[in-house]
Protein backbone atom coordinates (compact mmCIF):
# COMPACT_ATOMS: atom_id res chain seq x y z
CA UNK A 1 0.00 0.00 0.00
CA UNK A 2 2.94 2.31 0.69
CA UNK A 3 3.77 3.11 -2.89
CA UNK A 4 0.37 2.48 -4.40
CA UNK A 5 -0.55 5.03 -7.02
CA UNK A 6 -3.43 7.42 -6.48
CA UNK A 7 -5.46 5.77 -9.20
CA UNK A 8 -5.17 2.38 -7.58
CA UNK A 9 -6.18 3.86 -4.22
CA UNK A 10 -9.25 5.48 -5.75
CA UNK A 11 -10.39 2.34 -7.58
CA UNK A 12 -9.72 0.22 -4.55
CA UNK A 13 -11.64 2.41 -2.13
CA UNK A 14 -14.56 3.19 -4.43
CA UNK A 15 -15.20 -0.23 -5.92
CA UNK A 16 -13.14 -3.07 -4.50
CA UNK A 17 -13.16 -2.22 -0.81
CA UNK A 18 -16.40 -0.26 -0.89
CA UNK A 19 -17.08 0.79 2.68
CA UNK A 20 -20.72 -0.20 2.73
CA UNK A 21 -20.84 -3.18 0.43
CA UNK A 22 -17.65 -5.03 1.22
CA UNK A 23 -16.53 -3.70 4.61
CA UNK A 24 -20.11 -3.35 5.93
CA UNK A 25 -19.44 -0.04 7.64
CA UNK A 26 -22.05 2.73 7.78
CA UNK A 27 -24.98 0.44 7.08
CA UNK A 28 -27.39 2.45 9.25
CA UNK A 29 -27.58 5.56 7.05
CA UNK A 30 -27.25 3.32 4.01
CA UNK A 31 -30.59 1.70 4.86
CA UNK A 32 -32.13 4.71 6.56
CA UNK A 33 -31.74 7.49 4.01
CA UNK A 34 -32.08 5.45 0.84
CA UNK A 35 -35.80 5.72 0.19
CA UNK A 36 -35.48 8.54 -2.33
CA UNK A 37 -32.69 9.28 -4.76
CA UNK A 38 -32.80 13.00 -3.94
CA UNK A 39 -32.20 12.63 -0.23
CA UNK A 40 -29.65 9.89 -0.80
CA UNK A 41 -27.64 12.21 -3.05
CA UNK A 42 -27.77 14.81 -0.27
CA UNK A 43 -26.68 12.27 2.30
CA UNK A 44 -23.93 11.06 -0.01
CA UNK A 45 -22.66 14.59 -0.42
CA UNK A 46 -22.78 15.33 3.30
CA UNK A 47 -20.92 12.11 4.08
CA UNK A 48 -18.39 12.80 1.31
CA UNK A 49 -17.66 16.20 2.77
CA UNK A 50 -17.39 14.97 6.34
CA UNK A 51 -15.35 11.90 5.44
CA UNK A 52 -12.80 13.74 3.32
CA UNK A 53 -12.26 16.45 5.90
CA UNK A 54 -12.27 13.94 8.75
CA UNK A 55 -9.65 11.84 6.96
CA UNK A 56 -7.30 14.81 6.57
CA UNK A 57 -7.82 16.25 10.05
CA UNK A 58 -7.50 12.91 11.80
CA UNK A 59 -4.26 12.36 9.87
CA UNK A 60 -2.94 15.63 11.23
CA UNK A 61 -4.17 14.91 14.72
CA UNK A 62 -2.49 11.50 14.60
CA UNK A 63 0.91 12.63 13.33
CA UNK A 64 1.17 16.12 14.84
CA UNK A 65 -0.44 15.57 18.23
CA UNK A 66 -0.86 11.92 19.19
CA UNK A 67 2.39 10.40 17.89
CA UNK A 68 4.80 13.09 19.20
CA UNK A 69 3.12 12.93 22.61
CA UNK A 70 2.99 9.08 22.56
CA UNK A 71 -0.77 9.15 22.95
CA UNK A 72 -1.70 6.66 20.21
CA UNK A 73 -3.99 4.88 22.64
CA UNK A 74 -6.26 7.95 22.62
CA UNK A 75 -6.81 7.53 18.89
CA UNK A 76 -10.50 6.58 19.03
CA UNK A 77 -11.45 9.26 21.54
CA UNK A 78 -9.60 11.97 19.68
CA UNK A 79 -11.01 10.91 16.31
CA UNK A 80 -14.58 10.86 17.58
CA UNK A 81 -14.02 14.36 18.92
CA UNK A 82 -12.88 15.47 15.48
CA UNK A 83 -15.77 13.79 13.69
CA UNK A 84 -18.42 15.07 16.09
CA UNK A 85 -17.22 18.67 15.75
CA UNK A 86 -17.06 18.30 11.98
CA UNK A 87 -20.61 17.03 11.77
CA UNK A 88 -21.81 19.89 13.93
CA UNK A 89 -19.96 22.26 11.64
CA UNK A 90 -21.52 20.74 8.52
CA UNK A 91 -24.94 20.96 10.14
CA UNK A 92 -24.55 24.65 10.92
CA UNK A 93 -23.26 25.44 7.46
CA UNK A 94 -25.91 23.36 5.68
CA UNK A 95 -28.70 25.03 7.58
CA UNK A 96 -27.49 28.37 6.31
CA UNK A 97 -26.60 27.41 2.76
CA UNK A 98 -29.21 24.82 1.84
CA UNK A 99 -32.24 24.63 4.16
CA UNK A 100 -33.96 22.21 1.77
CA UNK A 101 -31.13 19.70 1.96
CA UNK A 102 -30.95 20.25 5.71
CA UNK A 103 -34.63 19.40 6.02
CA UNK A 104 -34.43 16.43 3.72
CA UNK A 105 -31.61 14.89 5.78
CA UNK A 106 -33.51 15.45 9.02
CA UNK A 107 -32.19 13.46 11.94
CA UNK A 108 -29.73 11.54 9.77
CA UNK A 109 -27.30 14.41 9.60
CA UNK A 110 -26.45 14.28 13.31
CA UNK A 111 -26.31 10.52 12.87
CA UNK A 112 -23.19 10.85 10.70
CA UNK A 113 -21.47 11.49 14.02
CA UNK A 114 -21.97 7.89 14.95
CA UNK A 115 -21.46 6.65 11.41
CA UNK A 116 -18.85 3.95 11.78
CA UNK A 117 -17.76 4.39 8.16
CA UNK A 118 -16.23 7.77 9.05
CA UNK A 119 -14.40 6.53 12.13
CA UNK A 120 -13.50 3.28 10.36
CA UNK A 121 -11.98 5.19 7.47
CA UNK A 122 -9.91 7.39 9.78
CA UNK A 123 -8.54 4.41 11.67
CA UNK A 124 -7.92 2.33 8.54
CA UNK A 125 -5.98 5.24 7.03
CA UNK A 126 -3.63 5.23 9.99
CA UNK A 127 -3.38 1.43 10.10
CA UNK A 128 -2.36 1.29 6.44
CA UNK A 129 0.47 3.81 6.98
CA UNK A 130 -0.68 6.12 4.21
CA UNK A 131 0.98 9.47 3.61
CA UNK A 132 -1.01 12.72 3.46
CA UNK A 133 -1.75 12.67 -0.29
CA UNK A 134 -2.75 9.04 -0.17
CA UNK A 135 -4.95 9.76 2.86
CA UNK A 136 -6.76 12.52 1.00
CA UNK A 137 -7.52 10.28 -1.95
CA UNK A 138 -8.37 7.27 0.19
CA UNK A 139 -10.85 9.40 2.16
CA UNK A 140 -12.35 10.85 -0.97
CA UNK A 141 -12.53 7.43 -2.58
CA UNK A 142 -14.16 5.85 0.44
CA UNK A 143 -16.69 8.66 0.64
CA UNK A 144 -17.47 8.52 -3.08
CA UNK A 145 -17.87 4.77 -2.71
CA UNK A 146 -20.39 5.34 0.05
CA UNK A 147 -22.24 7.94 -2.01
CA UNK A 148 -22.23 5.65 -5.05
CA UNK A 149 -23.58 2.73 -3.06
CA UNK A 150 -26.33 4.72 -1.38
CA UNK A 151 -27.47 6.42 -4.61
CA UNK A 152 -27.54 3.14 -6.54
CA UNK A 153 -29.41 1.52 -3.70
CA UNK A 154 -31.93 4.35 -3.50
CA UNK A 155 -32.54 4.04 -7.24
CA UNK A 156 -33.25 0.34 -6.88
CA UNK A 157 -35.49 0.92 -3.88
CA UNK A 158 -37.52 3.48 -5.81
CA UNK A 159 -38.12 0.85 -8.49
CA UNK A 160 -38.99 -1.79 -5.88
CA UNK A 161 -41.57 0.57 -4.43
CA UNK A 162 -43.52 0.26 -7.68
CA UNK A 163 -43.22 -3.48 -8.13
CA UNK A 164 -45.37 -6.22 -6.70
CA UNK A 165 -43.39 -7.55 -3.76
CA UNK A 166 -44.85 -10.49 -1.77
CA UNK A 167 -46.40 -9.21 1.42
CA UNK A 168 -43.94 -10.70 3.94
CA UNK A 169 -41.06 -9.10 2.03
CA UNK A 170 -42.54 -5.63 1.73
CA UNK A 171 -40.54 -2.71 3.09
CA UNK A 172 -37.41 -3.50 5.03
CA UNK A 173 -36.90 -7.21 4.25
CA UNK A 174 -36.73 -6.66 0.50
CA UNK A 175 -34.36 -3.72 1.08
CA UNK A 176 -32.02 -5.99 3.04
CA UNK A 177 -32.19 -8.67 0.34
CA UNK A 178 -31.40 -6.02 -2.27
CA UNK A 179 -28.48 -4.74 -0.23
CA UNK A 180 -27.03 -8.23 0.06
CA UNK A 181 -27.39 -8.82 -3.69
CA UNK A 182 -25.62 -5.52 -4.35
CA UNK A 183 -22.90 -6.61 -2.00
CA UNK A 184 -22.47 -9.85 -3.93
CA UNK A 185 -22.37 -7.87 -7.17
CA UNK A 186 -19.59 -5.68 -5.79
CA UNK A 187 -17.69 -8.84 -4.96
CA UNK A 188 -17.10 -9.03 -8.71
CA UNK A 189 -14.66 -6.11 -8.48
CA UNK A 190 -12.43 -8.14 -6.16
CA UNK A 191 -9.87 -9.01 -8.83
CA UNK A 192 -9.41 -5.44 -10.09
CA UNK A 193 -6.60 -4.36 -7.80
CA UNK B 1 6.34 9.95 34.63
CA UNK B 2 2.80 8.79 35.30
CA UNK B 3 1.60 12.26 36.18
CA UNK B 4 3.25 13.59 33.06
CA UNK B 5 1.43 11.03 30.93
CA UNK B 6 -1.92 11.88 32.42
CA UNK B 7 -1.24 15.59 32.07
CA UNK B 8 -0.17 15.37 28.44
CA UNK B 9 -3.19 13.19 27.56
CA UNK B 10 -5.65 15.41 29.38
CA UNK B 11 -4.18 18.66 28.17
CA UNK B 12 -3.93 17.61 24.54
CA UNK B 13 -7.53 16.39 24.43
CA UNK B 14 -8.75 19.44 26.31
CA UNK B 15 -6.96 21.81 23.98
CA UNK B 16 -8.30 19.96 20.94
CA UNK B 17 -11.78 20.25 22.39
CA UNK B 18 -11.22 23.91 23.05
CA UNK B 19 -10.06 24.59 19.50
CA UNK B 20 -12.99 22.70 17.94
CA UNK B 21 -15.44 24.29 20.36
CA UNK B 22 -14.18 27.76 19.51
CA UNK B 23 -14.43 26.92 15.80
CA UNK B 24 -18.02 25.75 16.24
CA UNK B 25 -18.94 28.81 18.27
CA UNK B 26 -17.48 31.01 15.55
CA UNK B 27 -19.33 29.05 12.85
CA UNK B 28 -22.64 29.27 14.64
CA UNK B 29 -22.21 33.05 14.88
CA UNK B 30 -21.09 33.42 11.31
CA UNK B 31 -23.72 31.13 9.82
CA UNK B 32 -26.52 31.97 12.25
CA UNK B 33 -29.95 31.46 10.73
CA UNK B 34 -32.76 33.61 11.98
CA UNK B 35 -35.44 31.28 13.22
CA UNK B 36 -39.08 31.93 13.83
CA UNK B 37 -39.41 32.02 17.63
CA UNK B 38 -42.75 30.27 17.21
CA UNK B 39 -40.97 27.18 15.89
CA UNK B 40 -38.91 27.05 19.04
CA UNK B 41 -42.03 27.50 21.18
CA UNK B 42 -43.85 24.66 19.41
CA UNK B 43 -40.77 22.43 19.49
CA UNK B 44 -40.45 22.87 23.23
CA UNK B 45 -43.90 21.45 23.96
CA UNK B 46 -43.50 18.45 21.66
CA UNK B 47 -42.56 15.09 23.18
CA UNK B 48 -39.17 15.03 21.35
CA UNK B 49 -39.65 11.37 20.52
CA UNK B 50 -38.59 12.01 16.90
CA UNK B 51 -40.73 8.99 16.03
CA UNK B 52 -41.96 10.29 12.70
CA UNK B 53 -45.56 9.31 13.53
CA UNK B 54 -46.72 12.70 12.26
CA UNK B 55 -45.26 12.05 8.83
CA UNK B 56 -42.31 14.42 9.25
CA UNK B 57 -38.67 13.46 9.81
CA UNK B 58 -38.61 14.61 13.41
CA UNK B 59 -40.18 16.88 15.98
CA UNK B 60 -38.34 19.95 14.69
CA UNK B 61 -39.64 19.42 11.17
CA UNK B 62 -43.15 18.96 12.49
CA UNK B 63 -42.87 22.18 14.51
CA UNK B 64 -41.75 24.03 11.39
CA UNK B 65 -44.63 22.57 9.39
CA UNK B 66 -47.13 23.61 12.04
CA UNK B 67 -45.82 27.17 12.05
CA UNK B 68 -45.84 27.26 8.23
CA UNK B 69 -49.42 26.03 8.33
CA UNK B 70 -48.77 22.75 6.51
CA UNK B 71 -49.50 20.57 9.51
CA UNK B 72 -52.34 20.77 11.96
CA UNK B 73 -51.54 21.53 15.62
CA UNK B 74 -53.25 18.28 16.58
CA UNK B 75 -51.05 16.25 14.23
CA UNK B 76 -48.80 14.74 16.91
CA UNK B 77 -50.11 11.24 17.62
CA UNK B 78 -47.83 10.73 20.62
CA UNK B 79 -48.76 13.91 22.48
CA UNK B 80 -52.46 13.70 21.66
CA UNK B 81 -54.86 16.35 22.83
CA UNK B 82 -52.79 17.77 25.74
CA UNK B 83 -49.90 18.58 23.41
CA UNK B 84 -52.26 19.92 20.76
CA UNK B 85 -53.63 22.30 23.35
CA UNK B 86 -50.16 23.48 24.34
CA UNK B 87 -49.27 24.05 20.69
CA UNK B 88 -52.48 26.02 20.35
CA UNK B 89 -51.45 28.15 23.32
CA UNK B 90 -48.00 28.70 21.84
CA UNK B 91 -49.45 29.81 18.53
CA UNK B 92 -52.40 31.65 20.01
CA UNK B 93 -55.02 29.63 18.16
CA UNK B 94 -57.76 27.38 19.43
CA UNK B 95 -57.37 23.76 18.50
CA UNK B 96 -60.38 21.72 17.64
CA UNK B 97 -60.32 18.41 19.42
CA UNK B 98 -60.09 15.40 17.20
CA UNK B 99 -63.35 13.57 17.24
CA UNK B 100 -62.85 10.08 18.59
CA UNK B 101 -63.26 7.49 15.87
CA UNK B 102 -63.91 3.80 16.24
CA UNK B 103 -63.69 0.91 13.81
CA UNK B 104 -67.00 -0.61 12.83
CA UNK B 105 -67.75 -3.87 11.05
CA UNK B 106 -70.27 -3.03 8.36
CA UNK B 107 -72.08 -6.35 8.21
CA UNK B 108 -75.11 -7.64 10.10
CA UNK B 109 -75.42 -10.79 8.01
CA UNK B 110 -74.92 -13.34 10.79
CA UNK B 111 -76.04 -16.94 10.46
CA UNK B 112 -79.69 -16.06 11.19
CA UNK B 113 -79.83 -13.68 8.27
CA UNK B 114 -77.34 -14.67 5.62
CA UNK B 115 -77.39 -17.98 3.76
CA UNK B 116 -74.37 -20.29 3.51
CA UNK B 117 -72.96 -21.19 0.11
CA UNK B 118 -70.90 -24.18 1.18
CA UNK B 119 -69.38 -25.76 4.29
CA UNK B 120 -65.85 -24.43 4.75
CA UNK B 121 -63.41 -26.60 6.63
CA UNK B 122 -60.04 -25.15 5.72
CA UNK B 123 -57.59 -22.96 7.58
CA UNK B 124 -59.29 -20.67 10.09
CA UNK B 125 -58.36 -17.50 8.29
CA UNK B 126 -60.47 -15.00 6.39
CA UNK B 127 -57.80 -14.57 3.74
CA UNK B 128 -57.69 -18.25 2.82
CA UNK B 129 -61.48 -18.62 3.10
CA UNK B 130 -61.85 -15.65 0.79
CA UNK B 131 -59.78 -17.42 -1.86
CA UNK B 132 -62.35 -20.22 -2.21
CA UNK B 133 -65.19 -18.69 -4.20
CA UNK B 134 -65.09 -15.48 -2.12
CA UNK B 135 -65.77 -17.37 1.08
CA UNK B 136 -68.49 -19.71 2.39
CA UNK B 137 -71.13 -16.98 2.80
CA UNK B 138 -73.81 -16.60 0.14
CA UNK B 139 -73.15 -12.86 0.17
CA UNK B 140 -69.67 -12.30 -1.18
CA UNK B 141 -69.45 -8.97 0.69
CA UNK B 142 -70.28 -10.37 4.11
CA UNK B 143 -68.17 -11.01 7.19
CA UNK B 144 -66.92 -14.61 7.19
CA UNK B 145 -66.09 -14.54 10.88
CA UNK B 146 -62.79 -16.41 10.66
CA UNK B 147 -61.20 -13.88 12.95
CA UNK B 148 -58.25 -12.34 11.11
CA UNK B 149 -59.24 -9.00 12.62
CA UNK B 150 -59.41 -10.55 16.10
CA UNK B 151 -55.85 -11.86 15.93
CA UNK B 152 -54.46 -8.60 14.58
CA UNK B 153 -56.09 -6.39 17.23
CA UNK B 154 -53.61 -5.38 19.93
CA UNK B 155 -56.30 -4.00 22.20
CA UNK B 156 -58.64 -6.99 22.47
CA UNK B 157 -61.32 -4.75 21.01
CA UNK B 158 -62.77 -6.94 18.26
CA UNK B 159 -64.40 -10.36 18.62
CA UNK B 160 -66.49 -12.78 16.62
CA UNK B 161 -69.92 -12.86 18.23
CA UNK B 162 -71.87 -16.06 18.79
CA UNK B 163 -73.62 -15.61 15.46
CA UNK B 164 -70.39 -15.63 13.49
CA UNK B 165 -69.84 -11.96 12.65
CA UNK B 166 -67.08 -9.72 13.94
CA UNK B 167 -68.08 -7.04 16.39
CA UNK B 168 -66.05 -4.15 17.81
CA UNK B 169 -65.95 -3.22 21.47
CA UNK B 170 -66.18 0.54 21.00
CA UNK B 171 -64.90 1.24 24.51
CA UNK B 172 -61.60 -0.50 23.83
CA UNK B 173 -61.14 0.47 20.16
CA UNK B 174 -58.38 3.00 19.53
CA UNK B 175 -58.98 3.38 15.79
CA UNK B 176 -55.46 2.16 15.03
CA UNK B 177 -56.66 0.70 11.72
CA UNK B 178 -55.01 -2.73 12.00
CA UNK B 179 -58.29 -4.60 11.44
CA UNK B 180 -59.20 -2.33 8.52
CA UNK B 181 -55.91 -3.25 6.90
CA UNK B 182 -56.27 -7.01 7.32
CA UNK B 183 -59.94 -7.51 6.39
CA UNK B 184 -59.99 -9.12 2.93
CA UNK B 185 -63.59 -7.97 2.41
CA UNK B 186 -62.79 -4.35 3.24
CA UNK B 187 -65.72 -4.44 5.65
CA UNK B 188 -64.34 -2.40 8.52
CA UNK B 189 -64.45 1.37 8.48
CA UNK B 190 -63.70 4.20 10.88
CA UNK B 191 -66.87 5.87 12.12
CA UNK B 192 -67.17 8.73 14.63
CA UNK B 193 -67.73 7.22 18.07
CA UNK B 194 -70.86 9.31 18.63
CA UNK B 195 -72.42 8.13 15.36
CA UNK B 196 -74.88 5.33 16.06
CA UNK B 197 -76.93 5.58 12.85
CA UNK B 198 -74.85 3.58 10.39
CA UNK B 199 -75.54 1.56 7.25
CA UNK B 200 -74.22 -1.84 8.29
CA UNK B 201 -73.82 -3.29 4.81
CA UNK B 202 -71.30 -3.04 2.01
CA UNK B 203 -73.04 -5.11 -0.68
CA UNK B 204 -72.90 -3.35 -4.02
CA UNK B 205 -74.97 -5.89 -5.96
CA UNK B 206 -78.47 -5.27 -7.35
CA UNK B 207 -81.35 -5.40 -4.89
CA UNK B 208 -83.16 -8.55 -6.01
CA UNK B 209 -79.96 -10.56 -6.11
CA UNK B 210 -78.88 -9.33 -2.69
CA UNK B 211 -82.19 -10.18 -1.11
CA UNK B 212 -81.92 -13.85 -2.08
CA UNK B 213 -78.73 -14.19 -0.04
CA UNK B 214 -79.24 -12.00 2.98
CA UNK B 215 -82.32 -10.44 4.52
CA UNK B 216 -80.57 -7.60 6.37
CA UNK B 217 -78.65 -6.27 3.38
CA UNK B 218 -79.05 -2.90 1.71
CA UNK B 219 -81.12 -3.43 -1.43
CA UNK B 220 -80.54 0.11 -2.68
CA UNK B 221 -84.29 0.87 -2.71
CA UNK B 222 -83.60 4.54 -2.00
CA UNK B 223 -86.32 4.97 0.63
CA UNK B 224 -83.77 6.34 3.08
CA UNK B 225 -82.50 8.80 0.49
CA UNK B 226 -86.02 10.09 -0.13
CA UNK B 227 -87.04 10.27 3.50
CA UNK B 228 -83.92 11.97 4.86
CA UNK B 229 -84.78 15.58 5.71
CA UNK B 230 -81.12 16.61 5.67
CA UNK B 231 -79.87 15.18 2.38
CA UNK B 232 -77.40 13.17 4.43
CA UNK B 233 -77.89 9.70 2.97
CA UNK B 234 -77.38 8.71 -0.63
CA UNK B 235 -77.44 5.49 -2.58
CA UNK B 236 -74.18 5.21 -4.49
CA UNK B 237 -73.16 2.01 -6.30
CA UNK B 238 -76.23 0.20 -5.00
CA UNK B 239 -75.35 0.91 -1.39
CA UNK B 240 -76.65 3.60 0.93
CA UNK B 241 -73.98 5.74 2.53
CA UNK B 242 -74.39 8.35 5.22
CA UNK B 243 -72.59 11.67 5.20
CA UNK B 244 -71.70 11.87 8.89
CA UNK B 245 -71.13 15.61 8.64
CA UNK B 246 -74.74 16.23 7.65
CA UNK B 247 -76.44 13.43 9.60
CA UNK B 248 -78.29 14.57 12.73
CA UNK B 249 -79.07 10.99 13.79
CA UNK B 250 -82.82 11.60 13.61
CA UNK B 251 -83.24 7.89 12.81
CA UNK B 252 -85.86 8.38 10.10
CA UNK B 253 -83.82 6.27 7.70
CA UNK B 254 -83.46 3.62 10.38
CA UNK B 255 -87.23 3.50 10.86
CA UNK B 256 -88.02 3.50 7.15
CA UNK B 257 -85.43 0.95 6.01
CA UNK B 258 -87.37 -2.12 4.78
CA UNK B 259 -84.54 -4.58 5.36
CA UNK B 260 -83.15 -3.20 8.60
CA UNK B 261 -79.75 -2.66 7.01
CA UNK B 262 -79.39 0.63 8.86
CA UNK B 263 -78.55 0.32 12.54
CA UNK B 264 -79.26 2.83 15.25
CA UNK B 265 -79.31 2.94 19.02
CA UNK B 266 -82.96 3.37 19.99
CA UNK B 267 -82.10 4.35 23.54
CA UNK B 268 -80.60 7.52 22.10
CA UNK B 269 -83.85 8.59 20.44
CA UNK B 270 -84.50 12.17 21.49
CA UNK B 271 -87.35 14.66 21.08
CA UNK B 272 -87.19 18.40 21.42
CA UNK B 273 -89.22 20.19 24.09
CA UNK B 274 -90.00 23.91 24.42
CA UNK B 275 -89.95 25.42 27.89
CA UNK B 276 -93.00 27.59 27.48
CA UNK B 277 -92.29 30.37 29.96
CA UNK B 278 -89.32 31.57 27.90
CA UNK B 279 -90.92 31.18 24.45
CA UNK B 280 -91.45 34.58 22.81
CA UNK B 281 -93.40 33.22 19.89
CA UNK B 282 -90.92 34.23 17.21
CA UNK B 283 -91.82 31.17 15.17
CA UNK B 284 -88.23 30.69 13.96
CA UNK B 285 -88.25 27.09 15.14
CA UNK B 286 -91.47 26.39 13.28
CA UNK B 287 -89.99 27.65 10.03
CA UNK B 288 -86.85 25.56 10.50
CA UNK B 289 -88.51 22.27 11.48
CA UNK B 290 -88.14 19.75 8.63
CA UNK B 291 -91.14 17.65 9.68
CA UNK B 292 -93.67 20.32 10.73
CA UNK B 293 -93.78 19.08 14.30
CA UNK B 294 -94.04 22.53 15.85
CA UNK B 295 -97.38 24.22 16.33
CA UNK B 296 -98.24 27.69 17.53
CA UNK B 297 -99.24 31.18 16.39
CA UNK B 298 -96.73 34.00 15.99
CA UNK B 299 -96.37 35.79 19.35
CA UNK B 300 -98.08 32.81 21.00
CA UNK B 301 -96.49 29.94 22.85
CA UNK B 302 -95.20 27.16 20.63
CA UNK B 303 -95.44 23.44 21.20
CA UNK B 304 -93.67 20.45 19.77
CA UNK B 305 -95.63 17.35 18.88
CA UNK B 306 -93.53 14.52 20.32
CA UNK B 307 -95.14 12.07 17.90
CA UNK B 308 -93.86 13.98 14.89
CA UNK B 309 -90.56 15.23 16.29
CA UNK B 310 -87.54 13.34 15.01
CA UNK B 311 -85.04 14.86 17.41
CA UNK B 312 -82.81 16.36 14.76
CA UNK B 313 -81.96 19.43 16.82
CA UNK B 314 -82.54 21.99 14.08
CA UNK B 315 -85.00 23.99 16.22
CA UNK B 316 -82.45 24.25 19.03
CA UNK B 317 -80.08 26.00 16.68
CA UNK B 318 -82.84 28.27 15.40
CA UNK B 319 -84.17 29.34 18.80
CA UNK B 320 -82.83 32.80 19.81
CA UNK B 321 -83.83 32.36 23.46
CA UNK B 322 -82.22 28.94 23.96
CA UNK B 323 -85.42 27.63 25.38
CA UNK B 324 -85.60 24.34 23.52
CA UNK B 325 -84.03 21.28 25.11
CA UNK B 326 -83.64 17.67 24.08
CA UNK B 327 -85.31 15.00 26.13
CA UNK B 328 -84.82 11.29 26.08
CA UNK B 329 -87.91 9.18 25.55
Amino acid sequence: MENASIFVILVSSILVNNFVLSRFLGVCPFLGVSKQVDTSIGMGMAVTFVMTLAGVITYMVQYFILVPLHLEYLQIVAFILVIASLVQFVEIVLQKISPTLYQALGVFLPLITTNCAVLGLAILNIDDNLNLVQTIFRSMGGAIGFALAIVLFAGIREKIELSDVPKPFKGFPIALVTASLMSIAFLGFQGLV
Amino acid sequence: MDVKNILSAGLSLASMGLVFGAGLAFASQKFAVKKDPKVEAVYNVLPSANCGGCGYAGCMQFAEAVVRGDAKPNGCPVGGDPVAEKIGDALGVTVEENEKMVARVLCKGDKDHCAIKYEYSGLESCISANMLESGPKACSYGCMGKGDCVSVCQFDAIHINEKGVAEVDYEKCTACGACIEICPKDLIELVPASQHVVVDCKNEEKGGFVKKNCDVACIACGICERSCPFDAIHVVNNIASIDYEKCTQCMICYEKCPTNAISADETKKMVAFIEEENCIGCSLCKKRCPVDAIEGEIKGKHKIDPEKCIGCGECIEACPKDTIIMKNI
